[in-house]
């Protein structure tokens, strides 16, 4: 495992999931999930393409509705609040998309404003400034703040979208595929970023992957889904000590040492 | 014991075509109402998102300057020059201003705007909204506790509602130009006896049916688009068939309503 574990509160547990049911159409991706995450932990959920990562954490934000079964985030039922309540919540929710989803038509200077300007009242420019800025400087990318998502690179923008979300300080983090379709050494910045913002920002995350790598790196504790249920947990050794077929399959073709 | 019950999916399969087919129709057409009754809830609750209504307005208005102001030229031109040989075989072309005044103010400029609009910011705001829904950044505007519809439909919506009816003013005023200046060149017609002609022809009716219409045309040129675009599939093929069927769907609609809307006006003048 990556390193101590002295930041994590296991006696807090913000994210609680119980018999978490999804499906579209006839395709039943979520059969009943079970889940704790707690205090300052970072969860690596892992699974194959299309076994519900992504549909999870967008459950866990609102932006999807589940069957059955209740989602519980920093004490809120999720599916039972009002839209107005489901807002304040988000706020303490930052989420990490796959795509980065950085608004085209803004500069990097907008993008990170965007959330701060409309969501927390009486801030003077010098002080959206200051907050962008440290941001950047979070993410090691101050250089880009007057330019376009379109004149960045995928790494670059992935860093940018997480730093669109550490604006707001949240106390959660969902990261969505951090590290699909970066090459190794910047998928290695990416895996370091989290954990800084696992230790700065003693936010607690669910890292959604597929990469073996990032998991074994940033993960306090890996979850795995299997036919839309958490089958394995534990750590990362604990996880992959099963003969499970499926299990080693997932582990073989990841070409980890 | 073999089970008798018929399962949902046999049942779905079982259905006729034409049933199926049907059922799209109405389930497209209530995502319509649903998606256009919100425009009427949310436009109306604060927060109001005043400074992208302004941007939208300047995109929508200012943008589209440069090709309403050529394209309502030429059909002044061409309109006026189409229009001379029919007249002149009653000796009748001093009748010209008058001609160009009501078809230009009743039908032309309405729809040749709503027409370029359709083409220019229908098909911008399908592709811009389809974009953003693909590359997931609609969702991103929801998880950082800003509501996506208030901040991109109703601006865009609000924006073609009002400045379609400005830019159908201002269609008016150039195609005025382009058919004064054939005139002149044709029949050496004074600007004061053209400009006395034109307005000579129509009536306050003419004008406020058309910048009604107008409006009409505007929202649903931005609704069309927004609907397109925020529906749109997963994929850059979803975008470009938002973007498409942006302008498809816009442009046929405003025939529609055009066509409704000369059976209303042709009512009221009856009355």
């Amino acid at each position: 495992m990556k390193r101590t574990e002295e930041h994590i509160d296991y006696n807090n547990v913000v994210i609680s999931i119980r018999d978490l049911r999804k499906s579209f159409g006839d395709l039943h991706v979520l059969r009943g999930v079970d889940l704790d995450v707690y205090q300052g932990e970072n969860l690596v959920v892992l699974g194959r393409s299309g076994t519900g990562k992504s549909v999870l954490i967008k459950i866990i934000v609102g932006l999807l509705k589940p069957d059955a079964g209740t989602v519980n985030v920093l004490g809120h039922n999720v599916d039972s609040l009002s839209v107005k309540e489901l807002d304040q919540l988000r706020l303490k929710i930052g989420f990490s998309f796959q795509s980065s989803a950085l608004y085209d038509s803004m500069t990097i200077r907008e993008n990170l404003e965007f959330p701060l300007v409309r969501n927390v009242r009486n801030l003077g420019r010098q002080e959206i400034n200051r907050a962008v800025e440290e941001a950047l400087e979070d993410v090691g990318l101050s250089q880009t703040i007057n330019q376009m998502p379109s004149e960045l690179s995928g790494g670059q923008r992935k860093r940018i979208g997480i730093a669109r979300t550490l604006i707001l300080k949240p106390d959660i983090m969902l990261y969505d595929e951090p590290t699909a379709g970066l090459d190794p050494i910047t998928s290695n910045d990416i895996n370091n970023l989290i954990n800084e913002v696992q230790e700065r920002h003693r936010a607690t995350s669910i890292i959604i992957t597929h990469d073996l790598t990032c998991a074994k790196e940033t993960g306090d504790r890996l979850a795995m889904l299997l036919d839309g249920r958490f089958e394995r947990q534990g750590t990362f050794d604990e996880v992959f000590a099963t003969n499970d077929e499926r299990v080693q399959q997932f582990y073989h073709y990841n070409f980890i040492e | 014991m073999e089970s008798t019950t018929t399962k949902p999916e046999e049942a779905a399969t079982e259905k006729p075509v034409v049933s199926r087919r049907l059922d799209r129709v109405f389930l497209e057409l209530y995502n319509v109402a649903v998606f256009v009754g919100r425009f009427f809830k949310e436009v109306l609750v604060p927060p109001y998102e005043g400074r992208e209504i302004i941007r939208q307005f300047f995109e929508v208005g200012y943008k589209s300057l440069g090709l309403i102001s050529l394209t309502g030229f030429i059909t002044g031109i061409v309109f006026t020059n189409q229009s001379r040989p029919s007249l002149a075989e009653f000796g009748a072309t001093s009748w010209l201003p008058s001609l160009i005044a009501i078809a230009i103010v009743r039908a032309l400029a309405p729809l040749v705007t709503a027409l370029i609009a359709s083409g220019k910011v229908g098909s911008n705001i399908g592709a811009e909204l389809g974009s953003m829904k693909v590359t997931e950044q609609i969702d991103a505007m929801e998880v950082s506790a800003t509501n996506p519809y208030k901040f991109l439909v109703v601006s865009r919506v609000l924006a073609t509602t009002f400045m379609i009816p400005t830019l159908t003013m201002y269609t008016i005023f150039v195609a005025m130009v382009g058919a004064f200046i054939n005139v002149n060149a044709n029949e050496a017609t004074s600007f004061p006896a053209f400009i006395e002609q034109f307005f000579g022809a129509i009536t306050y009716l003419d004008v406020f049916s058309s910048v009604i219409k107008s409006f009409v045309f505007g929202f649903t040129i931005g609704m069309v688009g927004c609907y397109k675009g925020y529906h749109s599939s997963k994929g850059t093929e979803g975008v470009g068939k938002a973007a498409n069927s942006s302008v498809v769907t816009s442009m046929f609609l405003v025939f529609i309503e055009e066509l409704l809307a000369l059976q209303i006006v042709a009512a009221l003048r009856a009355v």
